[in-house]
């Protein structure tokens, strides 16, 4: 029954990423894939939450929001794709700032969601 | 016309960015206008499968709470060496599909890799004092990542030209 859960949250989750990556790109006019950090980061806020929550969220809904939702709205294979897109086109101070932005704000993202997840849950 | 190789991978495709630089957005359908269905029924299944395939393989592998995250690291690394052949091999084809971006880039890959579940686990090994275990996952799964997309390209392209090389 689970796999249908995360079909669910997934179908759900990748279109997701894919208009709001989009809607950010528009925008603004730079290389910087600011959409793929965007989504990166509401992701890891997301799955944060429900990870400092798990003791009061239904098993179910974790899997459709966490395995499913955030794991479709997020993705790696784009920023590291981006990342050396950046580096080949000689724009290696934005690929550097791609991944320390990345890293910076995601897993910051995913502690604060941990946070607020502990203290409502 | 069609045989001649795209001689700028980095055209661009939509108003919004001057350079093709987004696996997720810069689909040629966009150039026209907003998404269609289509693209969204594309990406919609494509992220399906990829995630099924990602729960499975996190299922098949499992590690303890405290203890370095390999299937995540396994399921990122191979999810990028495929962005990279697949990339490679759109670039190189004169006229792809429209929706093979948005299915097996946007959706499958999209959909199989995973940013959040990476960032909470690097927060939860710090949280239970394994923060030499979370360093070395961060770094293993960053440089690991980008050599599997670098490497993955390179071998792609040097195997499309060795073919295109042995057909002509």
């Amino acid at each position: 029954m689970t796999w249908l859960l995360v079909a669910l949250g997934a179908g759900v989750g990748a279109p997701s990423r894919y208009l709001l990556d989009r809607a950010v790109q528009s925008w603004h006019r730079t290389l910087f894939p600011w959409g793929t950090v965007a989504v990166n980061v509401l992701a890891s806020l997301v799955l944060g939450l429900l990870t400092g929550a798990a003791g009061s969220v239904n098993p179910d809904f974790a899997v459709l929001a966490g395995a499913g939702f955030c794991g479709a709205l997020s993705t790696y294979s784009a920023f590291s794709y981006e990342t050396l897109r950046l580096a080949e086109r000689g724009a290696r101070w934005q690929a550097v700032l791609n991944v320390l932005l990345s890293l910076a704000a995601g897993i910051g993202a995913g502690v604060l969601g941990w946070w607020l997840g502990a203290a409502l849950g | 016309m069609p045989d001649q190789p795209v001689p700028e991978v980095y055209r661009p495709t939509h108003p919004g960015a001057r350079v093709d630089i987004d696996p997720e957005v810069q689909s040629p359908d966009l150039a026209a206008g907003g998404p269609t269905r289509p693209v969204l029924a594309a990406v919609a299944l494509g992220g399906i499968l990829g995630a099924e395939a990602r729960y499975g393989a996190g299922r098949a592998l499992t590690h303890p709470a405290d203890g370095f995250p390999w299937s995540t690291l396994a399921i990122n690394v191979t999810g990028c060496l495929l962005i990279g052949v697949l990339m490679a091999i759109l670039q190189r084809l004169p006229r792809p599909h429209r929706l093979a971006r948005p299915f097996f880039g946007t959706g499958i890959l999209g959909g199989y890799t995973t940013y959040s579940t990476f960032a909470v686990e690097v927060q939860q090994l710090v949280r239970a004092h394994r923060a030499g275990t979370a360093a070395g996952y961060l770094a293993a799964t960053v440089v690991g990542c980008a050599a599997a997309v670098w490497l993955a390209t390179a071998v792609t392209v040097r195997a499309w030209d060795r073919y295109r090389g042995a057909a002509a």
